[in-house]
């Protein structure tokens, strides 16, 4: 048996649609699934012609997103024509980024298991247009559709830091959880807002020497869980192929694979003789674009705490679970409502249950945010502490809070004005609780027994009680003092 | 009456058509007159559009009977180059590959000279996409020069040119890469304008190469050019290559037309003159004379790198058209091969067959100048020739007003003469090349006729942005002189 050791190694070219309200070089709305050809102009179907014209929103999109990145941002950027012949690209070039992209040399964090992290190069953030769509649904022919041409795009390229299936799939995540926060893209992978092709291949130890794998590039992801499978898919089968022939590495036996969703394994599709000749060169349609210190700090106001970091501190400060962290921290305006929540003086593990349990799914309903339900964080605050201070129950909060929403009253009046508020008054619960005591003997007998019925009879007379209180007793009080008369042995 | 209605510039029958004195319908019935007894030999038009060139022109007519406020072209008769998009018509760079291609939009240019109430009577011929210095590479048609139908007009804007020439038109846009205005303007004898690159917007312009394209007016007087330019220069939002008007400001040039430029220095680069035929010389050397009187000083200069001039623009212009004239592809619109095998075929069956022969040269030129390998050799060397030929021009605008010499080296040659030496073709642009690529404004008018009683053309360059002072030295010169009054006579 020989001694045989491998590391995957994988690097990630990414594909974000940007939310912009108009195309890269044009006027046009960007829409999705709309009629065939409908959302075009002379522009955008390459007219003769016609010239394009940047798309600043998109600019400031992509600076804004390399430098969440922590990009080193070009003070001078420009726009080049990559060439090459395809039905779906009107122009047959597509105007791209080539030697200066908009940012380069940052990184990106993600999370591993244990609140450690790691951080993933990136190599290069650039901007470019998308091109449209080839349909071959007709059987002598082939359509295409030019609405998604000319949709702004943002090119993420990693460097090959990746070493597992797992740390693709976390790092997808974290990138979209970015891209939302900065608002610069709605990242809904189904719809093609973000696509990943990942390179992948092995370094493999055997016998004391190391060998590479060729690299594939596997396209045609469509969701997070295709892209960790393909890549996992991926590894093995260069392994079994290395075992089998010893194939290794050489400069240009690169091969693009296509995921089959169904059949989930890869599948070749073309052999790279070489590399293809794009022919960059300057667009002289475009000119070029300075990003100096005055607009590239406009841009900067609108960065954010990343959502890892938040979520690192939702745990560390906040003391929440890991859990409760990443799903406060899945949206930006739900993460930070919740931390305005928190430092108007609310407890952070009750804010946490009031927004994830109650708050998401009244805005789900509602299709808004959990901010936008009009209650604020000051009164939210309000609300948990009440619920801390054991003046309600938890699940009289979920009544208030579906109130508040209707209501500018208070927790509190609201609490007083359906009657919800606990009782906490020790000597009146007790005379109640000597009234339960005195009424079921039989239960009481079943406690003291300290046999298996005991809880269940224990149970039973708390909810005696609660019941006599029409469910206004403060459960904790009437457990104590029904625990004390019981001990006491009456 | 409409003999006399062809003679007047487009200035006079401006003024005349808004003062009522000329029917704008008399005008445009005039020129289609002169149009359908000549145009079947000298072959200037592509298209025309006589039905509604007479309801704009009636229009036009009408709003000036009821004292409406009309427009600075109202009612002239004008002809636009067919590489400039049109909603009415074909617009096809006189390309078998869009023989048929109707725009949906207007250029920029059409939708100013429609605002200023010009009348678009036709769309005339040129080079293949602009290609050429003599109109013979025109996938459509034939156009001969006016004053020796055995002869070629120029390019590659030769239909305009000749309409022009021929009174077939009053006035003209072309557009110039390398020449294209003011080589033809020569052959024909009449004025060819080409502003700043980035004074007249090319949105709507079909692209050859891109960083050189530039429109201009072609026309019978400096000061038609000069009202042409007024209507059709301005930023436009659409070009972003296009200048913002507090960099370059405009200017209303008719006015400024009549001013002579006081202290005039003229720039003269001797070692230039050596590639010229000797009776062109002698035309220009007889115009620098015209200014001496004027008192004007002539400074001797010289451009180091003017020569390199054109082997540079034969990799920026043809690497620019390689991936400009890539859309044409058979798929989108435009001629597609009639039963390709696979999408690939409908590629190059459809570029093979309706592509002409400059065109596929020029492209194979440009996409070999942008290979991997070779672009730093080509390209990149060419770029940096190119600002060396910049630094030329700058070095040469601290010494004088303007520079004159030839518009080109030799009077209008004969049809077929160069067809089959490209490089003798390429050549016949070496004075008007170098403009191009530094981006400077520069102007053709005519300042003599060779024995063969064919025009000479003198080209005037002057500083980025400086169209006043080149339109006020032309006219200093037209001022003095008739050789622009002279018209061909057609047969």
């Amino acid at each position: 048996m020989t001694d045989i050791d491998y590391k995957i190694v994988v690097g990630l070219e990414i594909h974000v649609q940007l939310c912009t309200r108009t195309k890269m070089f044009c006027g046009c709305e960007l829409a999705f699934a709309q009629t065939p050809n409908s959302r075009v102009c002379p522009v955008c179907l390459g007219l003769p012609g016609a010239l394009p014209v940047m798309n600043k929103q998109a600019v400031e999109f992509a600076i804004l997103t390399a430098a969440a990145l922590s990009c080193k941002i070009a003070g001078l950027t420009k726009w080049d024509r990559k060439s090459y012949y395809y039905p779906d690209l009107p122009k047959n070039y597509q105007i791209s980024q080539y030697d200066l992209p908009i940012g380069s040399n940052g990184f990106i964090e993600i999370p591993l298991a244990d609140e450690k992290t790691k951080k993933v190069r990136i190599r290069r953030v650039h901007l470019e247009e998308d091109a449209g769509k080839n349909i071959h649904t007709a059987e002598n022919f082939s359509q295409v559709d030019l609405n998604r041409a000319g949709t702004p795009l943002l090119e993420i390229v990693t460097e090959p830091d990746i070493n597992s299936d797992e740390e693709v799939r976390l790092l997808a995540v974290e990138l979209q959880r970015i891209v939302r926060f900065l608002g610069v893209s709605e990242a809904d992978m189904q719809k093609g807002h973000m696509r990943f092709e990942p390179n992948v291949n092995l370094v493999i130890k055997k016998d004391n020497a190391e060998y590479k794998t060729p690299i594939t590039e596997i396209k045609n992801l469509n969701s997070f869980k295709a892209l960790e499978k393909s890549v996992a898919f991926e590894a093995q089968r260069q392994l079994d192929e290395f075992l089998e022939s010893g194939t290794c590495l050489q400069s240009g036996n690169k091969q693009t694979f296509g995921w089959d969703d169904i059949r989930e394994v890869t599948v070749l599709q073309r052999e790279k003789e070489e590399a293809h000749d794009y022919r960059y060169f300057p667009d002289p349609d475009l000119v070029p674009v300075v990003v100096n210190e005055k607009w590239l700090a406009e841009i900067k106001t609108k960065l954010c705490e990343l959502p890892l970091k938040m979520q690192n501190r939702f745990v560390s400060e906040y003391g929440l679970s890991d859990y409760d962290s990443a799903v406060l921290t899945a949206d930006r305006t739900t993460a930070e409502f919740f931390d305005s929540s928190v430092k108007a003086g609310g407890d952070a593990k009750r804010l946490c249950n009031l927004i994830t349990q109650t708050g998401l799914k009244i805005a789900n309903e509602k299709g808004c945010k959990v901010s936008e339900l009009g209650i604020s964080p000051q009164k939210l605050a309000e609300l948990a502490e009440m619920v801390e201070a054991g003046q309600i129950s938890a699940t009289a909060s979920v009544t208030i809070f579906e109130k508040m929403i209707q209501s500018k009253s208070s927790p509190a009046q609201i609490a007083e004005s359906l009657n919800l508020l606990q009782k906490s008054d020790a000597g009146e619960l007790e005379e109640i609780v000597d009234e339960v005591i005195a009424a079921n003997p039989k239960a009481v007998e079943d406690i003291r027994s300290g046999d298996k019925k005991s809880k269940k009879a224990h149970g039973f007379l708390m909810g005696q009680v609660m019941q006599k209180t029409k469910g206004a007793a403060n459960p904790q009080v009437v457990a104590k003092i029904l625990n004390s008369k019981l001990d006491k042995g009456i | 009456m409409s003999k006399n209605i062809l003679k007047l510039t487009c200035r006079g029958l401006r003024d005349s058509i808004a003062k009522g004195e000329v029917k704008s319908s008399d005008a445009v019935s005039a020129v289609f007159e002169q149009i359908e007894k000549h145009d079947a030999k000298i072959g200037a038009f592509l298209s025309t559009f006589k039905q509604d060139a007479l309801k704009k022109a009636n229009e036009v007519d009408e709003k000036i009977g009821k004292g409406k406020p009309v427009g600075a072209l109202a009612g002239v008769p004008i002809t636009v180059k067919d590489n400039m998009c049109t909603t009415f018509g074909t617009t096809t760079c006189a390309s078998k590959i869009l023989q048929n291609f109707r725009s949906p939009y207007n250029a920029t240019v059409i939708e100013k000279l429609l605002a200023a109430d010009a009348v678009i009577i036709g769309k005339t011929n040129l080079d293949e996409f602009a290609m050429g210095s003599s109109t013979e590479n025109s996938g459509l048609k034939k156009t001969v020069n006016p004053w020796d139908y055995s002869r070629v007009p120029g390019g590659s804007s030769g239909g305009s040119a000749a309409a022009v020439a021929a009174q077939m038109c009053f006035a003209a846009l072309g557009s110039d890469t390398g020449g294209s205005i003011r080589q033809p303007a020569s052959f024909c004898g009449i004025v060819g304008l080409k502003p700043t690159y980035g004074r007249v917007s090319r949105y709507g312009l079909v692209a050859y190469g891109s960083s050189l394209d530039q429109i201009g007016p072609l026309a019978r007087n400096t000061v038609d050019c000069a009202l042409l330019l007024n209507v059709i220069a301005g930023h436009d939002e659409k070009d972003s290559t296009s200048v913002d008007e507090k960099t370059a400001p405009l200017c209303n040039w008719l006015e400024k037309i009549e001013q002579p430029v006081a202290e005039l220095k003229i720039a003269v680069v001797p070692q230039l003159f050596k590639g010229a035929d000797g009776e062109v010389v002698n035309a220009i050397k007889g115009a620098i004379e015209v200014y001496k009187k004027l008192g004007a000083e002539i400074v001797e200069i010289n451009m180091p790198h003017f020569e390199y001039a054109i082997a540079a623009y034969y990799l920026i212009a043809t690497a620019e058209a390689s991936s400009n004239l890539a859309r044409y592809d058979g798929v989108h619109y435009g001629y597609r091969t009639a039963k390709p095998a696979d999408y690939i075929e409908v590629y190059t069956k459809s570029r093979n067959e309706a592509l002409g022969q400059e065109v596929k040269r020029r492209i194979m030129l440009g996409t070999y100048a942008l290979s991997s390998g070779y672009y730093d050799a080509y390209y990149l060397k060419a770029l940096k020739v190119r600002n060396l030929i910049r630094s030329d021009f700058t070095a040469a605008f601290e010494k004088a007003d303007c520079i004159i010499m030839p518009t080109s080296p030799t009077t209008a040659f004969k049809i077929g003469e160069k067809t089959n030496d490209p490089l003798q073709m390429y050549l016949s642009d070496v004075y008007t090349i170098a403009v191009n690529l530094a981006g400077v404004p520069a102007i053709s008018i005519p300042c003599g006729f060779d024995k063969n009683n064919l025009p000479i053309g003198m080209q005037i360059i002057a500083p980025a942005f400086a169209e006043e002072k080149l339109l006020q030295v032309a006219g200093m010169f037209e001022n003095e002189t008739d050789f622009h009054t002279k018209s061909p006579v057609i047969k």
